[in-house]
């Protein structure tokens, strides 16, 4: 709704924030009193073209931007019968996501558009001062309107060039979410939910096209371990350990056929193959029975399409799981230099290692994962770990 | 429907057979010319060097000149269009067609629509 309200407003995408706010304490009222109407959305979305028209009216800005105003107003106050309302997510995203503005503001201005965060939720979630974040998203909002950053979808032409940045802050916001670093559990499953809901979005958009499907699967396998991730002191459940009965089959069933669509189709991207690695840990009824040989396949694709030394080190894990500790061992070897203060590289060390039998080069290993890990419940974990010397693996098992 | 300044950075210090230098100001002249035709250009100008540019600053009432540019870098601005386009991504097809985006880059730049700003 925000993008069709922003776009009434000439592209102020502050403007129309306080309108649509003003239209739902608006709705409060009325609603109340008159009962939720036939198309609640088209109502909210009329009367905030009404209460931005009010405001631009109390502000004397220029004639022709109330003019614009007001034939939109016109054109909307009766939605013909049968009227469905077009996905305005898709366009505000492509507003907020376009490469005239740092990744930073893409991610803040997403996080404030389209999931509805406020100030201070974006500003926990990325850990930084609320000042400093009101100031990216003013800034931010300023240069939609004085540049006149466009709300709409970008013809087929275009729309490969600005897909990938849609994606990938889309994957940010689910990751904000999903990361269990910092910050309010509710606010973070809220975070999940959306970019999810937003994935379908961009699925329904361009079907068959393999990245937006791969990334909703991906998002989609990851959020069906949800309930079985975090104990109930909120501590870090490792897939191995994780109760299999408490993933949500149904997620991860949506997520597999739309796997095995873009795969009959032939096509293949980053996402794809992240999620075809998720859907193998998916399919597997224990952790013993996991198909190591397919994941380590999974890698070796992923590898080609994202050579990226988090992907090396997953790749390298997998291959110990697979062929033995000594084997991921000395891939994980080469990783020293790009990934030592990275704490997943030690705690895998100090897997294989144990599973290798050097339960002293373990211990040391775990002792440096400890010492670099950022988050208390992933402390707590590796702590455990290092007093059982018990399995603890990297990021591909968490 | 916004004007964009379109602002050409490049490196002032290259060295361009005539060759080069006739085939840059041809490309130039097409650029000049789609701009005009299309309505979409709304003037500009190519621009001495940085060798010939004069700074001037006024502190207590006083003028300081000093020689050069404001800002010394290799990339520097020599030369400017305005553009109308109905938004960004029009703005931004049209830079991409201008002769410095292929050898340095071009800046785009929003320009202050004053009839937009409320009065007090």
């Amino acid at each position: 709704m925000l993008a069709g309200v922003a776009r009434a407003c000439g592209g102020d995408l502050q403007l129309a924030e306080d309108a649509t706010a003003e239209a739902f304490v608006a709705a409060l009222e009325a609603w109340q009193r008159h009962g939720v109407p036939v198309q609640p959305g088209a109502w909210l979305a009329t009367t905030a073209r009404r209460k931005a028209l009010d405001r631009l009216r109390r502000a004397q800005v220029y004639a022709a931007k109330l003019a614009e105003l007001e034939r939109q107003v016109a054109m909307t106050s009766s939605p013909p019968p049968g009227y469905t309302i077009p996905d305005e997510r898709l366009e505000l995203i492509f507003g907020c996501c376009h490469p005239a503005l740092s990744r930073e503001a893409q991610v803040a201005l997403t996080l404030r558009c389209l999931a509805g965060l406020s100030t201070t939720e974006i500003a926990r979630a990325f850990l930084v001062p609320e000042a400093t974040m009101a100031q990216r998203l003013v800034r931010a909002k300023r240069k939609v309107r004085d540049a006149a950053i466009p709300l709409r979808v970008p013809d087929v032409r275009e729309l490969s060039d600005r897909l990938p940045s849609v994606l990938a802050v889309v994957y940010l916001v689910f990751n904000e979410g999903y990361a269990a670093s910092a910050g309010d559990a509710q606010v973070r499953g809220e975070l999940c939910d959306r970019a999810i809901d937003l994935g379908e979005a961009l699925v329904d958009l361009l079907p068959g096209a393999p990245e937006p499907a791969g990334l909703l699967a991906l998002m989609l396998l990851h959020r069906s371990r949800r309930d079985a991730r975090t104990g109930p002191e909120g501590d870090v459940v490792l897939l191995a350990d994780q109760d299999r009965s408490r993933w949500d089959a149904a997620l991860i069933a949506r997520a597999e056929a739309l796997l095995l669509a873009v795969a009959a189709a032939g096509r293949t991207d980053r996402y794809v193959a992240e999620a075809a690695i998720a859907l193998v840990h998916a399919s597997a009824q224990s952790y013993a029975e996991t198909d190591w040989p397919a994941v380590v396949t999974g890698y070796r694709r992923l590898l080609r399409l994202n050579p990226s030394p988090v992907v090396r080190l997953n790749h390298a894990i997998a291959v110990g799981m697979a062929a033995g500790p000594h084997a991921g061992l000395s891939l994980l070897a080469g990783l020293d230099e790009e990934l030592g203060d990275y704490h997943y590289l030690h705690a895998a060390r100090a897997e294989l290692l144990r599973l290798a039998g050097d339960m002293a080069g373990a211990r040391a290993a775990g002792r440096r994962a400890l010492d670099l890990v950022g988050n208390e419940p992933e402390r707590r974990l590796l702590t455990a770990r290092l007093a059982a010397l018990t399995p603890c693996a990297g990021g591909c098992l968490r | 429907m916004a004007q964009y300044a379109v602002l050409i950075y490049d490196d002032e210090t290259a060295v361009w057979s005539d060759e080069q230098q006739k085939e840059v100001m041809d490309a130039y002249w097409a650029y000049s010319g789609m701009l005009t035709d299309s309505g979409k250009g709304n003037g500009g100008e190519a621009l001495h060097p940085t060798s010939t540019a004069t700074t001037i600053r006024v502190r207590d009432g006083q003028t300081l000149t000093t020689d050069g540019p404001f800002v010394e870098s290799k990339e520097a601005l020599g030369g400017f269009y305005l553009i109308t386009a109905d938004d960004i991504d029009e703005a931004i097809a049209l830079a991409a067609q201008c002769p410095g985006a292929r050898t340095g880059a071009v800046e785009l730049r929003p320009v202050v629509d004053f009839s937009q700003i409320p009065q007090a």
